[in-house]
């Protein structure tokens, strides 16, 4: 169990480290991922870890906005590519502290083939995946995580391909940090996003936060989007992973939230450095 | 304490009154909107505890309609700071005002 | 005169750069080994043939000088990958040929955008698709300057020998690192791979360029800084806090979608090379001087038109050679005064028309322009160019 620590950083604290001057941002009303900044930034300021030393990289669509209102260092790159860029970084700056922050269609439609061999390289990064189960960006067209059945831009008459169960998926390909949270969950995903830091390998949050868009096609008003969210979430630390794919619309079908793997395996960045040692012959 | 008006604490007759009661205070909130970050989702709305908000009468430049403390509940925000935990714009944030004793009402 | 050494024991002594001296290299280890001495300490890349022996021996060398060496799932990655380490401040470099090149093309343009510094090595095979692997081509020359979408300049090189891998490849790190645009060394499996002498020069005589840092308190900093034709450069974890994104953006780093401020980071993004071309472009000539007939070739092909040029003018016959090294910004000014004197032209390149377009662009309608293809595989024998020349030259 997480410890959930009563004293905790007010939003006037967590709004120095935003870029005000931007504000009010671009995301729709009722959109969790403003409130994923929020605790990212938050975590940020009780990770022990200087300010300076924070990289946020970011690829195309909704959540990969967040790297524009963060005062943080951060690269806004090309569609289904943060994590590759992410790993560069990471590989010659190791005193950085790297996390990506992007959607289910930017890391794993698109950018699926960087995600599966980041993880299987055990690359020291962090991410955080805000899954809106759609391409919201551009209009509400399918994706690796839009559930079955859906009516989107581009699946008029349902959507008929599977989608991906991202904690089984990370999991299985070895990834040393697994968790699943929700906008609502704002104290256990600021604890999750510290437990990230202090990975040495690739750590991943997925945060289940419905696109309104997608929901308005689907019949879901944000709000009630919201209240299903709170009906429906079970958090389970132990789940079988295999079982925890979400569908939106089954009310009969739970959403597992949790930390669900913490391994520990050397990330590709230590592994490297005893390569330049054996390279250098011993020194 | 009754979700009405948190100071008030209801006692049963041929009950005593706390010991602390004079020691222990109710913290006091006062939610502040910026109105013009407000996108009118409602969340601060829904999740506020107590109840102490609903939507204004007024829009924004943008169109939204921003939240505001209902009449006559000035007193009852407790600074739980729920509505700007769950505010995905920062838009509301709570203050902490000096806080209150609890008043006793004798039932029965 | 330099001391002879051989490049293995260089090698095995575990001498974190090549010493000065004389070596017996190839061309693509020589390209290797000038971007050590450059500064390069990343390299990202995807196995491909003609190229593979600068990432074997990159993969070797770079924990030696304490750099990182990853061989990513594809080029794609690469290239993002060395986006990423330019902005660690870090040199950073990849090797690569004509499929993989294809595949870089949207992170050229990332590249470009937000004006990392990065350095491609595209050893060109034929073509076109799969092609040839193993086998020359230059057919990328087009590719390399219009590969990627949208308005874009960028910096090539064209090596003729292994002296110009090694020195172009310095050349193409301090390009890259003095205008913050992508450099691309377009050598070819020739060059690349075949094996000649070279002159390692005493390090004081090695120009490199370095990151310009930015001179003002992160609070006054903007990543884009229009004052400045190139903006001076942040690297991540200095303080800066820096936005960067490949979003028409202004001075700040922020998007915007402002026409105005589209056409401000636009100009200023081609100005760059194109109010530097004079400086950045350069050819060689050859016997050009008095020439009736300049033959203008690149790379490998301007060897065996150099041997061609010679046996015309035992026989009489007035011919030159002018060598691009540059083939972007091309040095078209270089051939100014020979055409002014009425000079005509023979492009011969290993393609089916590349560079003839750009001299055609220039000086089509003031002389005639020959034109010899040759299709990729082989080299044009001089003795092939030497039939074509006389069967073209002005009577």
């Amino acid at each position: 169990m997480s410890s959930l620590r009563v004293t905790t950083i007010r939003s006037e604290e967590v709004k120095k480290l935003l870029r005000l001057e931007r504000f009010p941002h671009i995301w729709c009303p009722g959109c969790g991922i403003g409130t994923v900044v929020k605790c990212y930034a938050e975590a940020v300021l009780k990770s022990g870890i200087p300010e300076e030393k924070h990289v946020v990289i970011s690829g195309i669509g909704c959540a990969a906005r967040a790297p524009g209102y963060l005062k943080l260092d951060g690269l806004h790159v090309l569609h289904g590519r943060p994590i590759p860029v992410a790993v560069g970084l990471k590989s010659v700056k190791p005193d950085l502290e790297v996390t990506v922050i992007s959607g289910d269609g930017d890391i794993l439609t698109i950018g699926g083939n960087h995600f599966i061999h980041a993880i299987r390289r055990n690359d020291d990064i962090n991410v955080i995946l805000i899954n809106n189960f759609i391409y919201g960006m551009t209009g509400g067209q399918y994706g690796a995580t839009t559930p079955l059945g859906a009516i989107t831009t581009t699946s008029p008459y349902g959507f008929i391909e599977g989608s991906f169960n991202v904690p089984y998926l990370a999991a299985a390909l070895g990834a040393n940090f697994v968790a699943r949270w929700t906008p609502l969950h704002t104290k256990e995903l600021v604890d999750a996003i510290l437990k990230m830091f202090k990975v040495d390998g690739f750590a991943i949050v997925e945060i289940v936060s419905p696109c309104l868009i997608y929901g308005e096609m689907n019949n879901l008003p944000p709000l009630e989007m919201l209240k299903l969210l709170r009906e429906r979430v079970v958090i389970d630390h132990e789940a079988d992973l295999s079982k925890i794919d979400i569908d939106l619309r089954d009310p009969k079908k739970p959403i597992v939230v949790g930390n669900f793997v913490n391994r520990v395996k050397p990330s590709y960045q230590t592994r490297y450095m005893e390569i330049i040692k054996k390279a250098r012959g011993g020194k | 304490m009754t979700k009405a008006n948190p100071s008030i604490i209801i006692v049963p007759v041929k009950d005593r009154i706390p010991f602390n009661l004079k020691k222990v205070l109710k913290p006091v909130g006062k939610p502040i909107v910026q109105v013009e970050w407000c996108k009118g989702c409602g969340f601060c709305i829904e999740f506020c505890p107590i109840g102490v908000l609903e939507f204004s009468d007024s829009v924004n430049t943008w169109g939204y309609q921003y939240p505001r403390v209902k009449a006559g509940m000035e007193d009852s925000c407790v600074n739980c700071g729920m509505c700007e935990r769950v505010c995905p714009e920062l838009a509301i944030h709570v203050v902490e005002e000096s806080s209150q004793s609890y008043k006793v009402e004798w039932i029965g | 005169m330099a001391e002879r050494i051989s490049l293995l024991e260089a090698v095995e002594k575990k001498e974190a750069l090549l010493e000065p001296g004389v070596y017996f290299m190839q061309g693509n280890i020589a390209s290797a080994e000038a971007a050590l001495i450059a500064g390069c300490r990343f390299y990202a890349g995807y196995p491909i043939t003609p190229s593979n022996e600068i990432a074997e021996h990159m993969s070797r060398r770079l924990p030696q000088v304490g750099g990182v060496f990853i061989q990513f799932e594809d080029e794609i990655a690469s290239i993002m990958a060395l986006i990423g380490a330019a902005y660690g401040g870090v040199k950073s470099m990849t090797a690569t040929s004509g499929p993989g090149f294809s595949l870089m093309q949207e992170g050229i343009g990332c590249a470009f955008m937000i004006e990392a510094p990065i350095v491609i090595v595209d050893v060109q095979r034929g073509g076109p698709s799969t092609g040839l692997p193993t086998l020359v081509g230059q057919g990328d020359i087009m590719q390399a300057k219009w590969g990627s979408h949208g308005d874009y300049e960028i910096v090539a090189y064209l090596p003729s020998s292994v002296q110009e891998m090694f020195d172009l490849t310095i050349e193409a790190f301090n390009a890259a690192w003095e205008y913050r645009v992508p450099v691309i060394v377009l050598t070819d499996q020739r060059v690349g791979q075949m094996i000649e002498k070279i002159e390692v020069p005493p390090y004081e005589e090695i120009k490199i360029v370095v990151r310009r840092k930015p001179e003002v308190p992160p609070e006054e900093y903007l990543p884009f800084d229009s004052r400045y034709l190139v903006p001076p450069m942040a690297a991540a974890g200095e303080g800066y806090r820096f936005h960067v994104t490949c979003l028409t953006h202004d001075d700040r780093g922020y998007p915007t979608t402002s026409h105005n401020i589209s056409r401000k980071l636009v100009s200023r993004l081609v100005a760059k090379i194109r109010e530097n071309e004079k400086v950045i472009g350069r050819y060689e000539s050859y016997l050009a001087d008095d020439a009736e007939l300049i033959i203008i070739a690149y790379g490998i092909t301007s060897r065996a038109a150099r041997r061609a040029v010679k046996e015309a003018r035992r026989e009489g016959l007035k011919v030159g050679l002018f060598r691009p090294i540059t083939a972007w910004p091309f040095p078209y000014w270089g051939l100014k005064e020979h055409v002014d004197r009425g000079a005509e032209l023979l492009v011969v390149e290993i393609n089916m028309g590349q560079i003839v377009r750009v001299i055609r662009e220039y000086y089509n309608n003031i002389t005639k322009i020959h034109f010899m293809p040759w299709a990729p595989g082989e080299v044009p024998r001089p003795s092939d160019i030497l039939l074509k020349i006389k069967e073209v030259y002005p009577r």
